[in-house]
């Protein structure tokens, strides 16, 4: 369960130490795009070091390795996968890649002693991707999926514009994907560091369409997606008056029962508790 | 041979290494006098880990912590090789 | 001889006792008689004109530092000093700039200028004089201090330069209108009321001013030259709010907790510092006042942009400002009748009767070099003992508000911001409340008030002795260095107390 997943430049050292204090959910030390080529033995080097600082981090450590296309991405395995970080992000990522992954993770695991199972989230950034979406939200290890809208309008040969027109369906197929897998989708990032009403106006269409958190690629952006993809006050209130009826018909014994005139059956139930959790999760009142 | 490698970016720092005829280490850094044996323990640990002693450091400073100074060497080191 | 805060400093001065000492001398306190007024003032025909007739060995010679990085008085008043080799120069200026470097080098080299008195200084002429090669003592003050000694007599001024932007004909003057104007003339009004000669410098000369803050009666000179140095340089760039995401989050987080505190009120008054974080926490503020629909007393000191926008918004009732930061804020200076000016005595002299303004402050927001587990702050020197600033209204507003917060970030370059011990006083801990930084948050002990009100916070909150302890998992223990064994200088507190000594650099 994540609101924020923060971009951090793998090979920036200030970035890195300092990418705790942004209360981001989640952190992604990228390897691939922020990094460049002549310097990406550099930042393996120093993402290992970073990751070697602490024996837990407070956020969930993500590393966006290089897309399995490239001669990169062995390396970056070999160097980071540790008990230190919890997912691997991958680029371009197709039921096959992630099969292939699959393996490769196995086998580090197992060699290196790691003491967790180390997750997978795959990027939708091609045409080709979204079509299988299904197939990739079942694969092993994947614990949720990023849209990568830059790269994907690239693909679709469409321009990306802040309504987001261009990527609904993409949304809506990760995300219903996604459901169906009990997974989360994750909304591609919004670009305009500085428009924070933008921002808020691109959250609202991605929760609306099912996305349940959004990538950032500037810690300022954090504080909004952190608040935009928790529960509201009102969904929690709402949460604590379904838990207290079922606590009440579960004591009265009683079969069905209501709440403000509608019947509560088992998936009202569920995503009322769902609600509780994440507030327990986020330290939300 | 030689390698070099980091930025001179706020707590960053750049390591050269070069080959040499004894062990040479140089700092010049922007926190010296706060942190120059630390600096130096690092980099010491570091090339013993590496099992390279005949070797001279440059370490440019920019007020990078261990982890920092500890990368790029190893980077350089591998680049020089 | 050690003083309260167990500091060395010079024997034949007054040590540092505690932050309301001086509410025990207050019959004490006696105001020298102003300077006698006149009517008459004299048009000096050029510099050479000021100089033959009125400047020797000697004397002490103030200058106010409005122009900030703009200024063109002073450094053309010392570059004549020292082409006509004058000696012995006690330079009395309230602030001293990067732009003054050249001059003010030279003239010390030449022991043209031998002693300063200062509240602010920063540029190459630190190094020069950490490196001893000032005849004298360098004192630095604070604005209030600075009015305080000035008034009593404990500085006494030979010869005060004004520079002004706008001059007319019976000798008042003005910084708020002219081609370099700067603003309120605040730091200069002790030095126009008690000086023993003053000379109005001006590039602007008009027939009668209808608004103005230097009062001719008190003017003996006056000199016109073509220009007085370029108001473009008065916006020094900290004046400005920063963008680094880390700053924000700080500036978020301060925000937060003073909510927390119930500080945000109907009728509160407040002052930042001139730094890119403080300014950032007012602009949160703002937004939780337009949200809360809070509308709050006053804002005041150095004015700001910023706060010039609160005060048309509404948000605020007036402004009380000693210096403009901006050229936005010399616009309204001049037009908004709510936009009053406060000299430096009225700011921050302890002695200001009935209370100086900063004794009527809810809320103070600050910035800090080093803080220590004692919550002393300095803001006078790096920690490598050079001077880099000084207390300028720090220790004042300290003293005067109900809350002071200081924002930082925790580490500055692998430097822990917060020490055992700080390099050099400025502001004592006890008047230290709050230390907000990226990574946590800690209260004076003292304030069990605030304590208490925090208890349920979510906020990081945690005694400073962690968060020092958490810097040092960060970047590793520093090294204690020694610092420089001569006392080259005085860190002189708002009561005429010595609260530490300036050493030299190694």
């Amino acid at each position: 369960m994540r609101r924020s997943l923060l971009f951090i430049p793998g090979n920036n050292p200030s970035m890195l130490q300092n990418s705790d204090v942004f209360e981001a959910d989640s952190i992604i030390i990228d390897l691939e795009d922020a990094v460049n080529i002549t310097e990406k033995d550099s930042a393996r080097n120093l993402v290992k070091s970073y990751l070697n600082t602490k024996k837990k981090f407070n956020s969930e450590m993500i590393v966006r390795i290089n897309g399995m296309d490239t001669k990169y991405y062995q390396d970056d395995l070999n160097s980071i996968v540790s008990d230190q970080i919890d997912a691997i992000m991958l680029p371009k990522a197709s039921s096959q890649n992630l099969a292939k992954l699959d393996e490769i993770l196995t086998e580090i695991e197992g060699k290196n002693h790691l003491t967790k199972r180390i997750k997978i989230i795959p990027i939708v950034e091609l045409a080709s991707s979204l079509i299988e979406v299904n197939s990739i939200a079942s694969s092993k290890r994947v614990d949720g999926i990023l849209l990568g809208a830059e790269d994907f309008t690239s693909d679709m040969e469409v321009y990306r514009t802040k309504e987001g027109k261009e990527i609904s369906y993409a949304r809506s197929a990760i995300a219903v994907a996604s459901v169906a897998n009990h997974i989360e989708a994750i909304d591609t990032p919004f670009t305009d560091v500085n428009d924070f009403i933008g921002l808020e106006e691109d959250i609202k269409n991605s929760l609306q369409l099912g996305m349940k958190a959004k990538a950032a690629i500037h810690p300022n952006q954090i504080e909004i997606i952190n608040r935009m993809y928790a529960p509201t006050p009102d969904q929690i209130v709402w949460a604590k008056q379904i838990m207290a009826a079922l606590e009440n018909a579960n004591k009265n014994k009683l079969g069905a029962f209501s709440v403000n005139g509608k019947m509560v059956d088992k998936p009202v139930i569920e995503r009322a508790s769902k609600i509780l959790k994440k507030a327990e999760i986020f330290n939300i009142d | 041979m030689i390698g070099i490698a980091g930025t001179l970016e706020s707590n960053d720092c750049i390591i050269t290494i070069k080959d040499s005829d004894k062990l040479e280490i140089t700092i010049e850094s922007i926190v010296y006098d706060y942190f120059k044996e630390q600096i130096e323990a690092v980099i010491l640990e570091t090339l013993k880990e590496y099992k390279l002693d005949c070797v001279s450091v440059l370490c440019q400073d920019k007020g990078a912590l261990d982890f920092t100074i500890k990368a790029r060497l190893i980077t350089a080191i591998e680049r020089m090789k | 001889m050690k003083n309260s805060l167990n500091r060395e400093i010079l024997e034949g001065y007054r040590p540092f006792k505690n932050s309301n000492d001086y509410l025990n001398h207050k019959s004490e306190y006696q105001k020298m008689n102003e300077k006698s007024q006149s009517s008459e003032v004299i048009f000096l025909k050029d510099i050479d004109d000021l100089f033959n007739n009125l400047i020797k060995d000697n004397m002490t010679i103030s200058f106010h530092h409005h122009l900030r990085n703009g200024d063109g008085v002073m450094n053309l008043i010392i570059d004549e000093l020292t082409k006509r080799n004058i000696k012995n120069i006690h330079l009395a200026s309230s602030g001293i700039f990067p732009n003054n470097d050249i001059s003010l080098i030279k003239a010390i080299e030449n022991e043209t200028i031998t002693n300063i008195t200062t509240n602010y200084l920063n540029g190459k002429s630190s190094e020069l004089i950490g490196h001893n090669q000032l005849k004298g003592l360098i004192v630095l003050e604070t604005h209030g201090g600075r009015a305080r000694s000035i008034e009593s007599g404990d500085l006494l001024i030979d010869l005060a330069i004004i520079a002004a932007s706008c001059l007319d004909k019976k000798g008042n003057a003005t910084g708020i209108i002219g081609k370099n104007a700067c603003g309120v003339l605040g730091y200069a009004i002790p030095d126009l009321h008690y000086a023993k000669k003053v000379v109005v410098i001006s590039d602007t000369l008009v027939d009668k001013l209808d608004k103005y803050e230097i009062d001719g009666k008190y003017v003996d000179y006056c000199l016109l030259v073509d220009s007085i140095g370029d108001s473009k340089g008065i916006i020094s760039g900290t004046t400005n709010i920063t963008k680094d995401p880390v700053g924000l989050k700080i500036a978020r987080d301060a925000t937060k907790l003073l909510l927390e505190l119930g500080v945000i009120k109907d009728g509160f008054s407040m002052q930042t510092g001139a730094g890119g974080t403080s300014l950032a926490v007012a602009s949160y503020i703002k937004k939780e006042m337009i949200r809360l629909n809070v509308k709050g007393s006053f804002a005041s000191g150095g004015i700001t942009s910023y706060f010039v926008d609160m005060l048309h918004e509404g948000l605020f009732d007036h402004l009380e400002d000693v210096q403009c930061f901006d050229l936005d804020a010399v616009k309204s200076s001049l037009a908004d009748k709510n936009h009053l000016m406060m000299d430096a005595s009225k700011y921050a002299n302890p002695y200001y009767l009935p209370n100086p303004v900063v004794n009527d402050l809810d809320l103070v927001v600050l910035g800090a070099t080093e803080i220590d587990l004692g919550f002393n702050v300095n803001v006078v020197t790096d920690s490598f003992g050079k001077i880099i600033g000084g207390s300028g209204g720090h220790s004042d507003t300290a003293n005067g508000a109900k809350i002071t917060m200081i924002t930082t970030s925790l580490i500055r370059a692998r430097i822990p911001v917060i020490k055992e011990h700080v390099t050099t006083i400025s502001t004592p801990g006890e008047d230290v409340d709050i230390l907000v930084t990226d990574r946590g948050i800690a209260i004076n002990p003292k304030r069990n008030d605030l304590i208490e009100k925090l208890k349920d916070s979510k906020l990081n909150i945690m005694p400073i002795e962690k968060l020092l302890d958490l810097a040092h998992s960060i970047t590793g223990v520093p090294k204690k260095i020694e610092l420089g064994d001569r006392i080259i200088g005085l860190v002189k507190y708002r009561d005429g107390t010595i609260i530490d000594s300036i050493r030299n650099l190694k």
